[in-house]
């Protein structure tokens, strides 16, 4: 099996969770596509680890899992406060500097 | 001669099962990004992480498999379906889940999966995998044990602050008062 199968898959699910923090208007959708990031992210240190006969990419990747589990438990504690406080998660309503 | 050396070389189910697990773990990563419903997003993700383990499993990451099961689909999907309840009133599809401008994330994503792929096969063209399915892996978690606790030993630590410090802001921002 070549190497390109593993790099080219988490490629294409860069760019979609790229793309959908781009177009998602909904914070908590946002959180989701950062999810996809994180995770291509997590399938290009595998694969490499994989390449290189290595274990310090599989070690690598249960660091970013631990992160992402922390980033998505402040993130959406972040989300909560702001729906108190302005009922609504719209992000782009939440530019209050209006130059 | 050549094809029994190619035939003995690739693991044929691998490469079946790889194809069909990316298949499906695509059609669901687009399916979170297009979907009109916030809970219908959150369900495809599980979709694509369970598809992301399933890869780990086919890349001889037995112990990264698990830990993504566990850490992702048991409990960051949890704090997500939260989240969606706790922010939402309707069930239903959204009309406004999209920014008015989101029509450029298509041309952005496409450069950037340009971009990548072109690095991505000009780096690893020719470069061809160990077939994972040796003995060597048997002795993966207990290397994965040993980095930790050897030369990755000050990074554990501080990354047991970092989780320590976001379960208390969590608490702190979330909190009623």
């Amino acid at each position: 099996m070549y190497a390109v199968n593993f790099l080219l898959l988490s490629a294409a699910l860069f760019s979609i969770g790229v793309f959908g923090v781009i177009a998602r208007r909904n914070a908590v959708m946002v959180l989701m596509s950062i999810e996809l990031i994180l995770n291509s992210v997590n399938l290009n240190l595998i694969a490499f680890a994989l390449i290189n006969n290595d274990i310090d990419g599989h070690i690598f990747a249960l660091f970013v899992i631990a992160i992402a589990a922390a980033e998505v438990g402040v993130g959406l504690a972040m989300v909560l406060m702001i729906y108190r406080n302005r009922r609504s998660i719209a992000l782009d309503g939440l530019s209050e500097m209006h130059g | 001669m050549n094809a029994l050396i190619f035939a003995a070389d690739v693991n044929v189910a691998q490469n079946v099962g790889f194809y069909i697990i990316a298949a499906i773990m695509l059609f669901a990563a687009i399916s979170v990004v297009s979907t009109k419903n916030v809970v219908h997003a959150a369900l495809w993700l599980v979709v694509v992480l369970g598809g992301v383990a399933a890869q780990y499993i086919l890349a001889a990451a037995e112990f990264v498999a698990v830990s993504q099961v566990m850490v992702y689909i048991g409990a960051v999907m949890v704090l997500f379906l939260f989240g969606i309840m706790l922010t939402r009133a309707s069930i239903g599809d959204d009309t406004d889940v999209n920014n008015k401008g989101w029509a450029i994330g298509i041309p952005v994503g496409v450069a950037f999966f340009g971009v990548l792929a072109y690095s991505v096969i000009d780096a690893f063209e020719d470069t061809v995998l160990v077939d994972p399915s040796g003995a060597q892996i048997a002795s993966a978690t207990t290397a994965i044990s040993d980095g930790y606790l050897g030369d990755y030993l000050i990074p554990l630590i501080a990354l047991s602050f970092v989780l320590l410090a976001a379960a208390v802001g969590a608490i702190v921002l979330a909190r009623k008062d």
